[in-house]
């Protein structure tokens, strides 16, 4: 099944999308992509063929549950650029825009299936219980991930673009293997595991990095269970997708030979159905699949970055009127699924994971380099040791300078 | 005990890990009914099935990559790299993410890799089918290092990379692929820990470092320096990261004098380490500077010049030679 096989709803595209999508039809002599949307911009529900099936299983809870995510996360990403201003992070990577791709995608996992992200999906590891206070440690500086991957299945960061994409493919063929061993040593009457899956996120510019490549292929030729989700936020840094790809990335999929589908990644239902769809169709083994949300970048790349130099502001207003969070609270709202009160208790509790993650920032402790000495290898290993025992007595040399200046150092970690 | 050539006590070896431990599984391009360009592992796809002698996709990245994903979710994967000239581009996986997974997580995760790579010239092959790119790694933390140089400790080395918690690679000397040894397959004896160096020859005069292909060569020279009346103790360095100082600074200080040979370039080669360490270390007990005899500066030359290119006997006599005359 490729994608052009998929249902597709209406959506009114950028610019940037139709020129895309005109230039794949005249390369290619065949009808655009079409995307799938659930919610439309004026929060009215949509029908679908296929994904509609999977929006029905959404109960109010579970739809207030989203929005609730998707502010949460807005709020965090706020405080986390404030504290990046104040000089407690080094850098941010802020996901403003992207809350119901991540939201979405993130709900639609399950604790067995294993996420490995990239470095801006911080609303992923809010739906995978990561305290969110752990992931600013690495943006801080005091480690280089934070959190125990094996506690959440949320696997850490990772800054080298693409680089976790054939790890994806390599744990799902692990899963598979697991699954093969079970079903062969499986007594009758004796409940099973359930089947687990692996997701993917990585962005449009890292779509061009070879490793997405190779692990597609490796994906395809093992039929390994992953979800590639991409999430097409325009930009690379200040390169725009158009110069990543000349084709809608989802169609993509079909030359490796495995669906892809493009979702309306503003659209928070949307994405949930087509991820849960294509998470179930990997647990089961019938294919990898592909996913591109469609969706933007509204602000800054990282806290380094000044979008003003390389795109304009006509575009990020244009989004802006696509919002997730405003286009789901006004469907909650005209269903009656949500009052007033919904709205400020979530704001309330924006606050205070606000606070939270202020204070706990405050307190992320520096680590003792000798953290770093016994980290580098699992088993003992006799240059770390040689070395390690020079820095003991080197440091021990000013042990007496040390006790006089501990009230500076107290001072410069609470700066 | 049993005799057998390197390949084939390497293939031993991945059979034993293979049968010993069900979730050892073997990576590679034509490593499946072909049994890989060396034949290293041979007929092991039809005794253990597609699911753990596994043919990849052409693909460096994407074997590393996924290899480490499988590492992830409690795999033993060994990867075979098929030539030394072609794992760059799976160099971005094994430097930034394979060798530093476990420092990443905080000590929370382990990644145990191995890496085959039939390494090293002196086979009249072409271009990329002849470098020794050890060093390259070895300037990573994280990684370790081994080069087996006799079918026993080839045999060993392999079952104690892929029993290591931490990422190996193994440096296959190819050129003595064919070299035929014993092997004592009930008891790795001596080879016990594979991170240490083995003094192969006992002298008193000079001391010669070697490992992998060029080991038989310091061996012949060392025969040949006693012909002279020199009498010259041979190290087989065996780990290249680690390397066992204690065991080159301990033949440092009765000897005096030290030459280090790989057929690695000489410059920011193993070589240049070796020094650096013995120095600092023996600096009173040297008789003469430490001397190194390596390849050039240049890319792998043209096989029909390689000869001209490879560290041998008269190489590692005319080093030996200018320690003496200290
Ligand atoms: C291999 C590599 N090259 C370059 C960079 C520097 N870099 C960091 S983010 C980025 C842009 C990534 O864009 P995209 O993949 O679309 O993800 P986004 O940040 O937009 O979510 C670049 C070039 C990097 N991290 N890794």
């Amino acid at each position: 099944m490729g994608a052009t096989h998929l249902p597709a709803t209406e959506f009114d595209g950028t610019g940037v999308d139709d020129q895309l999508e005109a230039e794949a039809e005249a390369a290619l002599g065949e009808p655009p992509t079409r995307m799938v949307q659930l919610l439309g911009h004026d929060g009215t529900l949509g029908e679908d063929p296929v994904f509609s099936a999977y929006a029905n299983r959404l109960d109010a809870e579970k739809l207030r549950g989203f929005y609730a995510d998707m502010a949460a996360i807005r709020r965090f990403d706020q405080e986390a650029t404030a504290l990046q201003r104040q000089g407690q992070l080094a850098l941010w990577v802020p996901l403003t825009g992207q809350e119901a791709a991540q939201i979405g995608s993130g709900r639609a996992s399950q604790p067995q299936d294993y996420i490995f992200p990239t470095y801006r999906e911080h609303g992923v590891a809010l739906t995978r219980n990561v305290d969110l206070a752990e992931l600013l440690r690495q943006f801080r500086g005091v480690s280089n991930g934070g959190w125990n991957p094996k506690d959440t299945n949320f696997h850490l960061y990772t800054l080298v673009l693409a680089a976790q994409t054939p790890h994806a493919v390599g744990y799902a063929m692990g899963i598979q293997r697991d699954q093969k061993l079970a079903a062969a040593n499986a007594t009758p009457g004796q409940p099973q595991e359930p089947k687990a899956a692996v997701m993917v996120y990585f962005g449009d510019g890292a779509s061009s990095e070879g490793d997405v490549h190779e692990s597609m292929v490796f994906a395809s030729s093992y039929n390994a269970p992953v979800v590639f989700f991409c999430q097409n936020n325009h930009w690379a840094i200040s390169v725009p997708s158009t110069v990543q790809t000349r084709v809608p990335l989802a169609d993509r999929a079909k030359g490796y030979g495995f669906p892809g589908i493009r979702v309306d990644g503003n659209d928070v239902i949307a994405v949930h159905a087509v991820t849960e769809w294509a998470l179930e169709r990997a647990r089961e083994g019938k294919s990898p699949v592909l996913i591109e949300a469609f969706t933007y970048r509204v602000g800054a790349h990282t806290t380094a970055d000044d979008p003003t130099k390389y795109r304009g502001s006509d575009e990020e207003a244009q989004w802006r009127a696509k919002d997730p969070l405003e286009r789901l609270e006004k469907y909650l709202r005209a269903e009656g699924m949500a009052d007033d009160a919904f709205f400020a208790k979530v704001k309330a509790d924006g606050d205070e994971l606000a606070a939270y993650v202020r204070k706990t920032t405050h307190d992320l402790e520096t680590p003792d380099i000798r953290t770093a000495f016994a980290n580098t290898y699992a088993e003992a290993h006799p240059l770390v040791a040689e070395e390690l025992a020079w820095f003991e007595e080197y440091s021990a040399g000013f042990a007496d300078e040390a006790s006089t200046d501990e009230a500076d150092t107290d001072g410069a970690a609470n700066r | 005990m049993t005799t057998m050539t390197i390949a084939k006590a390497i293939n031993e070896g991945l059979r034993a890990t293979l049968n010993n431990n069900p979730r050892t599984l073997l990576m590679g391009e034509d490593i499946g009914p072909l049994g890989g360009v060396y034949r290293v592992t041979d007929g092991l796809i039809g005794e253990f099935g597609a699911d753990r002698v596994v043919d990849t996709p052409l693909a460096e990245s994407g074997i590393i990559g996924t290899a480490i994903g499988l590492a992830l979710s409690g795999y033993l994967p060994v990867c075979e790299i098929q030539f030394d000239g072609f794992v760059f581009p799976g160099f971005n996986q094994i430097t930034t993410q394979l060798a530093k997974m476990h420092a990443r997580s905080n000590g929370n995760l382990t990644v145990p890799v191995v890496i085959r790579i039939p390494y090293g010239g002196g086979i009249g092959s072409i271009e990329h089918h002849s470098e020794s790119p050890e060093a390259l790694f070895a300037h990573t933390a994280g990684l370790r290092i081994i080069t087996p140089s006799n079918p026993h400790d080839a045999y060993w080395m392999i079952q104690q990379a892929v029993d290591c918690q931490d990422p190996v690679i193994v440096f296959e000397p190819k050129r003595r692929y064919w070299l035929k040894g014993d092997v004592d397959t009930e008891s790795p004896g001596a080879s016990a820990d594979p991170f240490t160096a083995h003094v192969l020859r006992e002298g008193t005069d000079a001391t010669v470092v070697a490992y992998g292909p060029l080991v038989p060569v310091a061996l012949a020279a060392a025969g040949a320096a006693a012909e002279d009346g020199h009498s010259v103790e041979v190290i087989d360095l065996r780990s290249i990261s680690p390397i066992d100082f204690d065991t080159v600074t301990e033949s440092v200080k009765k000897t005096g004098r030290l030459v280090v040979a790989h057929e690695a370039p000489t410059f920011g080669g193993i070589g240049g380490e070796i020094a650096a360490r013995v120095s600092e270390r023996a600096f009173l007990s040297l008789e003469a500077p430490v001397i190194r005899v390596g390849g050039f500066h240049m890319p792998y030359p043209v096989a029909k010049v390689e000869e001209d290119y490879l560290p041998d006997i008269d190489r590692i006599l005319e080093a030996l030679d200018r320690a003496l005359a200290y």
